[in-house]
């Protein structure tokens, strides 16, 4: 794939990150390298343990590596410490992030979940509304929008937090498992739509799956092994 | 959006309940500041109720009300006397048992010459005492009515009026008969000993005729305290102005009270403000999940406290707001008077307040440490 550093939106170099210390320690990550790309959609493969949650994390600037550099969308963020202190404004900005489980505040309905999210980024209540029906008849829910987290299905929910993360149009959507609680036609439904909302909003999809009846909608798969990002296959 | 009200609309039923569990407690701790309002309110009403500006009392005693006080009746006469004295009466303070209508009742019988000082003052109900024997006003908490008959020692007597707010310290209601009557009663309730002292004509004078205080007013210009240092300089007497002896009640009387009052106010304001702590807390923990998705989401520190400071103020204010509810309801079931002030509910919500926003630095420290990643753990 061409190295055109403008399309680089995930960019780390030699990221490590261990917990504990002594007999206990547990190296989650060594010496990783990754680039994304802006529009592709990848995956991380891997057994249970291998650092898979741990990679995300990093990416989602949620947990801090003990070295390396992570670039998001041409920001160096992470160059063996932290080079911004509002975390919490760049994830709002540029990062989106979808789960097995769909993590909707329990005492929002479906529209004010993804209201929220842009009410955060100074949108108006107006313009946040509008926009969350938007998303969910776009990710065919909008007839669920007055719904409690507690009344949708599974399958509603992801798409409810789907909407979330797509909310504030990230450049980076992260997704642990996003269908692992979906059925397997649920499971490909919002992998393409992932896959189409990478490709409208020019936007990169990293998703750490173990269901290889949806291996065929990524680009690229990539393989964690004791903390190692062993080879990348391309589909 | 206010995510403080979303959240407890939708847990609506549970935060009713925990304020319903908060408001009780606000009600007995208002309950608590009302009855020793009411019991200091009442004491002195007792102390003022006779409109007396001197208490003539027995020598080396703090009568009648702090300590029991026995002069001669014929003291009245030499008060009367007095330069600056305008009106005296004698009066006699004894609290007796007495059977009615089954019940048997604690009563504070207060016993004064008809047409001097220390009658009751405003009958509600019914008239004043009119004849010398067997007519009795008493308090509207007694339960009697204009028209019962109540046996008291070996009489009985008919109630022909009703006063309000007169009870002694402990909560007695006072009842009014006339000094003859009450003194008739002081030795028909002796003891058996001193009963045959009496009938041989031992003492008699002493018992029969003994009061417990003289109450006097004075002329518009006469100083209360010379006239009380000319009664100080006779034997077996002293005397206290009306202010002294209300100070003398505050302080022995009620002081008690306020200390066994005080206590209890101190430890249940000490629970109310561990379980609003406590409430607050749980309240916090059980949403650190949903606190570390919205550090996860890009939520601020500003939205995360205000979401717990806003809960737990509301929590506190709402429990405050029933409690007072609640005691303003029942005050008047309650078997001692009530009293409650303005600046008490005040004083109580600025303690809540603080309590609360002590205790949601509590949940605040707690929230802010959640590590955003928690938010993804299943
Ligand atoms: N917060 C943590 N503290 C200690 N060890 C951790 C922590 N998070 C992950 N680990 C360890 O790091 C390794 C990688 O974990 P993780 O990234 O969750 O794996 P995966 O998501 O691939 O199952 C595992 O051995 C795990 O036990
Ligand atoms: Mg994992």
């Amino acid at each position: 794939m061409a190295d055109d550093k403008r399309n680089v939106i995930v960019d780390i170099k030699g990221v490590s990150k261990h917990f504990g210390t002594g007999d206990a320690r547990v190296d989650a990550l060594r010496d990783v390298d990754l680039k994304v790309h802006a529009g592709e959609v990848i995956a991380l493969l891997g057994p249970s343990g291998s650092g898979k949650t741990t990679l995300l994390n990093v990416i989602g600037c949620i947990l801090e590596p003990n070295q390396g550099q992570v670039q998001l969308d041409g920001e160096m963020v992470y160059d063996n410490r932290w080079l911004r202190s509002d975390l919490r404004k760049l994830r709002l900005d540029k990062i989106g992030f979808v789960f097995q489980f769909h993590n909707l505040l329990p005492f929002l309905d479906a529209k004010d979940n993804i209201a929220l999210v842009l009410q955060l980024a100074k949108k108006s209540k107006a313009e946040a509304q509008a926009r969350a029906i938007e998303l969910l008849d776009y990710l065919e829910v909008g007839h669920r929008k007055d719904a409690m987290p507690a009344q949708l299905s599974g399958g509603e929910a992801q798409r409810v937090a789907i909407a979330r993360a797509l909310a504030n149009s990230p450049r980076i959507i992260l997704a642990d498992e996003p269908t692992a609680a979906l059925d397997s036609k649920r499971a490909g439904i919002v992998m393409d739509l992932l896959r189409k909302l990478a490709a409208e909003q020019d936007a990169c999809i990293i998703a750490v799956t173990h269901d290889e009846k949806i291996y065929d909608r990524f680009d690229r798969l990539f393989h964690l092994r004791d903390g190692q990002l062993d080879h990348d296959q391309i589909n | 959006m206010n995510l403080a009200y979303r959240d407890v609309r939708h847990n609506l039923f549970r935060f009713l309940l925990t304020c319903l569990g908060l408001s009780l407690l606000m009600a007995v701790v208002l309950a608590m500041i009302g009855i020793y309002n009411g019991l200091v309110s009442d004491a002195l009403n007792i102390v003022k109720a006779p409109q007396a500006e001197l208490w003539v009392v027995e020598h080396g005693t703090q009568g009648p009300f702090a300590e029991a006080s026995k002069i001669p009746g014929d003291t009245r006469d030499a008060v009367a006397r007095l330069h600056g004295v305008s009106e005296a009466g004698s009066i006699t303070y004894k609290t007796v048992e007495a059977k009615f209508a089954g019940d048997t009742l604690r009563l504070y019988v207060i016993g004064y010459q008809l047409g001097r000082p220390g009658g009751p003052q405003t009958v509600v109900e019914g008239r004043n005492i009119q004849r010398s024997h067997f007519e009795m006003v008493a308090d509207r908490k007694s339960g009697l009515t204009p028209g019962d008959y109540i046996r008291l020692g070996r009489d009985n007597f008919k109630v022909v009026g009703l006063v309000e707010d007169t009870m002694n310290s402990a909560g007695d209601p006072a009842i009014f008969i006339t000094l003859a009557d009450a003194q008739t009663l002081q030795s028909q309730l002796a003891p058996p000993a001193l009963r045959v002292q009496i009938a041989r004509g031992a003492g008699l004078l002493e018992s029969e005729n003994a009061v417990a205080a003289v109450i006097a007013r004075l002329d518009a210009n006469a100083d209360a305290q010379s006239v009380a240092q000319t009664v100080r300089q006779w034997k077996h007497l002293s005397a206290m102005t009306q202010a002294e002896q209300e100070e003398l009640l505050i302080q022995s009387v009620v002081d008690r009270a306020r200390r066994q009052i005080g206590l209890f106010l101190g430890i249940l304001l000490t629970v109310s403000a561990v379980v609003i702590a406590l409430i607050i807390y749980t309240m916090t923990m059980e949403k650190l999940k949903q606190i570390a998705t919205l550090k996860l989401i890009g939520a601020p520190d500003r939205v995360i406290i205000g979401l717990i400071v806003q809960q737990s103020v509301a929590l506190g204010a709402v429990g405050w707001f029933f409690g007072l509810g609640i005691i303003l309801l029942v005050k008047d079931y309650f078997p001692r008077r009530v009293l409650l002030e303005p600046h008490n509910a005040a004083a109580l919500a600025g303690i809540i307040l603080v309590v609360c926003v002590v205790a949601s630095g509590l949940g605040v420290r707690a929230a802010l440490k959640v590590d955003p990643a928690e938010a993804i753990g299943g």
